[in-house]
């Protein structure tokens, strides 16, 4: 079965990546015109949200309703429902860089990939951003034992 | 607020927005798992563990995408007009803010609103509009970008 989940997860990154190119949301200038909503806005990103949530809330539906995948192993869905400071905080540092240079992860990696060379430079920093918060994490861990445990959840 | 009707591609956005939402699509019924992809690559700077091989494999698949796409169109080229400094910022940011809040446009903005997920939503609503507010203040306010 784990060769099975490689394949997919290879096959599913591919498909992304491609949807990423194809909707145009590898190029930065596209975002950034998304998120200029006071200069000539260009919708496409919200059609691109659209469709990819057209087709997941299908699949989520079918998900929700199993308890195993399709190749019989356990549904990993996130259980997490608090919404605190960290989520919010969290989310708001994201936008702000996105913002900055109209990237995130996904249209980040598919650009190295794509040979572009200041990618490496966004992804190096992004990987660097997210050990340093890991890192912290543990430290307070390892002062407070009552302290939370960095969630390992992905979403 | 003026359209740019010239620069809106409604149905390539549309073709790709359901080929993301199909990607995702594969990964939750054959895997079990939400494609999230700061969660991923955040996995893969953990210590080896049984979810490596999957978050390499879907790593490559997103590595390889140019590539394949080249197969069939041109190369797709792509072209960052922020500056350096500006690059290694708003890498920093991207990865504490989405580290801090589990996510990103893929795990939160598709797969949990798609869930229908509150804590997503709240996640994509924050980031969309700090989104909002930083290409403002660069564009219309400090006239960079």
């Amino acid at each position: 079965m784990r060769a099975r989940e490689t394949f997919f997860a290879l096959v599913s990154g591919l498909v992304f990546g491609i949807g990423l190119i194809v909707s145009g949301m590898t190029s930065p200038q596209k975002v950034s015109s998304f998120l200029d909503l006071a200069g000539d806005w260009d919708p496409s990103l919200g059609l691109v949200m659209g469709g990819a949530i057209g087709i997941g809330l299908f699949a989520f539906a079918i998900a929700r309703r199993r308890s195993t995948t399709l190749l019989g192993g356990p549904m990993r869905l996130p259980n997490k429902r608090t919404i605190d400071v960290r989520l919010v905080v969290g989310s708001m540092l994201f936008g702000i860089g996105w913002g900055i240079a109209g990237l995130c992860p996904g249209p980040a990696i598919v650009a190295l990939g794509a040979g572009n060379g200041t990618a490496l430079l966004f992804v190096a920093a992004m990987l660097g951003g997210m050990s340093l918060v890991d890192v912290l994490e543990r430290a307070r861990e390892g002062r407070d034992p009552n302290a939370s445990a960095a969630p390992t959840t992905a979403e | 607020m003026t359209v740019a009707w010239s620069a809106f591609t409604p149905w390539s956005a549309l073709v790709g927005g359901v080929l993301i939402g199909l990607a995702s699509a594969v990964l939750v019924l054959f895997n079990g798992r939400i494609a999230g992809i700061s969660g991923i690559l955040a996995g893969l700077l953990e210590p080896p563990s049984a979810d490596t091989r999957w978050r390499l494999a879907f790593t490559i698949g997103l590595v390889a995408a140019p590539l394949c796409f080249a197969l069939l169109r041109a190369w797709p080229s792509v072209t960052i007009t922020a500056t350096p400094l500006e690059v290694i910022i708003a890498g920093a940011l991207v990865g504490v803010g989405t580290r801090l809040g589990s996510g990103c446009t893929s795990g939160h903005g598709v797969c949990g609103l798609s869930r229908l997920s509150p804590r997503s939503l709240v996640a994509t609503g924050t980031f969309m509009g700090a989104g909002f507010l930083t290409v403002f203040l660069a564009r219309h306010v400090l006239g960079i970008g």
